[in-house]
């Protein structure tokens, strides 16, 4: 399990490598023909910055010749907001106030018509962590329901068991992405004191129960901002070199979620800039030519508009973060502001306006 | 010479994959610069029976035969039903059967490609594997009943060319059915080796997509692909180690 690997490294260490790290050794990170995790590290640190346009052309090309000129899109469908968690940093907070709204059967079907209407085939399903509300069998009920719709169904949920996974499988689940925000183990307490999400190691693990479980896709990540980006980052590579070896008919796709300082909200501990952001796309692409680098509505257009070019493959477009929320507009029940709300047929267009091919079906019930 | 698969003729030897492309219009006028007479459209990416369908909608009508293919499967079974679906959708018995579980490299299943020839084969399809570039392999599928066998040159989307070169030569030399050399294939005079080594077809794709103009790098090819034909068909002149001596070492004898 990928908790054994992990304890070979110390985030402390980590810490202080990245700091002895000069332009050299990301230089020479970008001259060889094939990275290692510590090439990578190599490659985020301070020191590479001067390298940044050296890196994205590098990281241009590598994803060129993978995914050609095209750029994958899906929208998230959020399912609930109901959540047993206390996550600190994070709107469905089980301390905040708000009205609870979990979609019934109706509702999600009322919701896919819409997104179908814009085109998608490839869709997140997405809820807070409340298995009394939202257990296994309601995703799976959901998944039955969505699965002549759409050719590619993702779920991005509380994580849960192998044979949980089995079923969810065999009812049609593609995807199972689950983020573990932060890999300092020490400080991840701190941030997720309570509900089932305060067990790390059960989290941690979650993508190797999906896999095991006949699951073909996962999606891993950390919540950039919350630690020291550059050492969450190593660890999310570590943890997808690992997964690539062990579940090695697994497809992967990693996603950059990052918090920003914003008033009266959580202030992240190392915010990451647009400019690092970039180096760490690059670094991903430098040492993984396949994994499927995805960006979301939290960024802005420009950013988006641009990193199309250098690394990324996949991005939503015209999402809403409240459940109910393309039927209906509720308000006030999101779980983070959208920054980047052009809707499908405008991101379409700046996809095109940029030479690439929009593409919404890369997927098909009979692969899962 | 034309080139004979089942129940079709080809005179152009250039086969087009249509993944990749910045835009279906790119696509298109790339088919038609490459003068082609078979593209192969991955089945997930489309919709079959989508009268819609942006890829579809934009692939030549007519002489050019639309081979789906199988990419994303990962065993006999899903190929098996993928290419059922798409004799239904799509009217044709041809498929590419593409089964890679390893979605890094997209390496070929050896095991599963033959299981699943045999049971397409033995209901009718034209069956089109891609594989390793393995004489023994190759030879079991031609017995399995399959209509070509397509060993790669190198990792799909690679362009590094004929890296499996040795292996290729004896599958040219042994096979009773067509020989197309798929993945790899990075620039035009990989494709005009490939047809000067003897090989029946090469397919393209990558290294047309992501060209800087891949129109014009459809019509590179097209010329590199018939070039290599006509020099097979004219006769290539053996490569020579070493200098013929000017005096016989054994001309004492006459």
């Amino acid at each position: 399990m990928f908790h054994d690997t992990i304890r070979h490294h110390s985030w402390d260490d980590v810490k202080r490598r990245l700091a002895s790290l000069t332009l050299n050794d990301a230089i020479d990170a970008l001259a060889r023909p094939h990275r290692t995790v510590e090439d990578f590290l190599a490659l985020v640190a301070p020191a590479a910055t001067p390298l940044l346009e050296e890196m994205a052309r590098a990281s241009r090309r590598l994803t060129l010749e993978r995914f050609g000129n095209t750029i994958q899109l899906y929208i998230p469908l959020y399912l609930s907001n109901a959540c047993a968690n206390a996550c600190v940093y994070c709107g469905f907070n089980s301390h905040n106030r708000f009205r609870r709204v979990t979609l019934t059967l109706d509702e999600i079907k009322a919701e896919s018509a819409v997104i179908a209407a814009w085109g998608f085939r490839h869709v997140l399903l997405v809820s807070g962590e409340a298995p009394a509300r939202t257990p296994a069998a309601y995703y799976e009920s959901a998944i039955r329901a969505l699965r002549d719709t759409f050719s590619h169904i993702a779920i991005e949920v509380q994580p849960l068991e192998r044979d949980e996974y089995a079923q969810l499988a065999g009812a049609g689940l593609d995807c199972v992405c689950v983020y573990q925000e932060t890999y300092n183990e020490q400080r991840y307490p701190l941030y997720h004191p309570r509900g089932r999400k305060a067990d790390y190691a059960y989290r941690l693990e979650t993508p190797e129960r999906a896999a095991s479980a006949g699951v073909q896709k996962l999606g891993i990540g950390a919540l950039l901002g919350l630690e020291d980006w550059r050492v969450d980052s190593f660890f999310t590579a570590l943890h997808l070199k690992y997964l690539e070896r062990v579940h090695w008919r697994g497809k992967y796709s990693v996603s950059l979620p990052r918090l920003r300082p914003h008033a009266g909200g959580f202030m992240p501990n190392d915010p990451i800039s647009d400019r690092e952001m970039v180096q760490l796309i690059c670094a991903y692409r430098l040492l993984d030519q396949e994994v499927e680098i995805s960006i979301s509505t939290r960024e802005s257009r420009t950013f988006r508009d641009h990193v199309m070019l250098l690394g990324a493959t996949s991005m939503s477009a015209g999402s809403s973060t409240e459940p109910g929320g393309y039927a209906n507009q509720r308000n006030g029940l999101e779980q983070f502001a959208i920054n980047d709300d052009r809707p499908p047929r405008e991101m379409v267009e700046a996809i095109r306006a940029r030479g690439y091919e929009p593409v919404w079906k890369d997927w098909d019930a009979w692969m899962a | 010479m034309s080139l004979q698969i089942a129940n079709k003729t080809f005179t152009s030897r250039l086969f087009i994959g249509t993944g990749k492309f910045s835009s279906a219009r790119v696509m298109k006028e790339a088919i038609l610069a490459s003068g082609t007479q078979l593209v192969t459209v991955a089945l997930k990416r489309v919709t079959p029976g989508d009268a819609n369908d942006d890829l579809l909608q934009h692939l030549p009508a007519g002489e050019i035969t639309l081979m789906p293919n199988t990419s994303g499967a990962r065993t006999a079974k899903e190929a098996i039903f993928a290419a059922r679906l798409a004799r239904e959708a799509l009217h044709t018995g041809w498929v590419k059967l593409e089964i890679h579980p390893d979605p890094r490299y997209l390496l070929p299943d050896p095991v599963e490609t033959l299981a699943a020839t045999e049971v397409l084969a033995r209901e009718g399809f034209t069956v089109l594997p891609y594989v390793q570039a393995d004489p023994v392999l190759c030879k079991r599928l031609e017995e399995a009943g399959a209509a070509t066998v397509m060993p790669l040159g190198a990792p799909i989307g690679t362009n590094r060319g004929l890296r499996t070169r040795d292996m290729l030569e004896i599958i040219i030399e042994q096979s009773n059915v067509p020989v197309i050399i798929d993945a790899g294939i990075g620039a035009p005079s990989h494709a005009a080796a490939a047809l000067e080594m003897g090989a029946d077809a090469v397919l393209v794709n990558t290294a047309i997509a992501v060209a800087g103009d891949p129109v014009a790098m459809a019509h590179a090819f097209k010329l590199a692909v018939e070039a290599g034909r006509a020099a097979v068909e004219a006769r290539l002149g053996e490569t020579h180690h070493l200098a013929g001596a000017t005096s016989p070492l054994t001309g004492f004898l006459d």
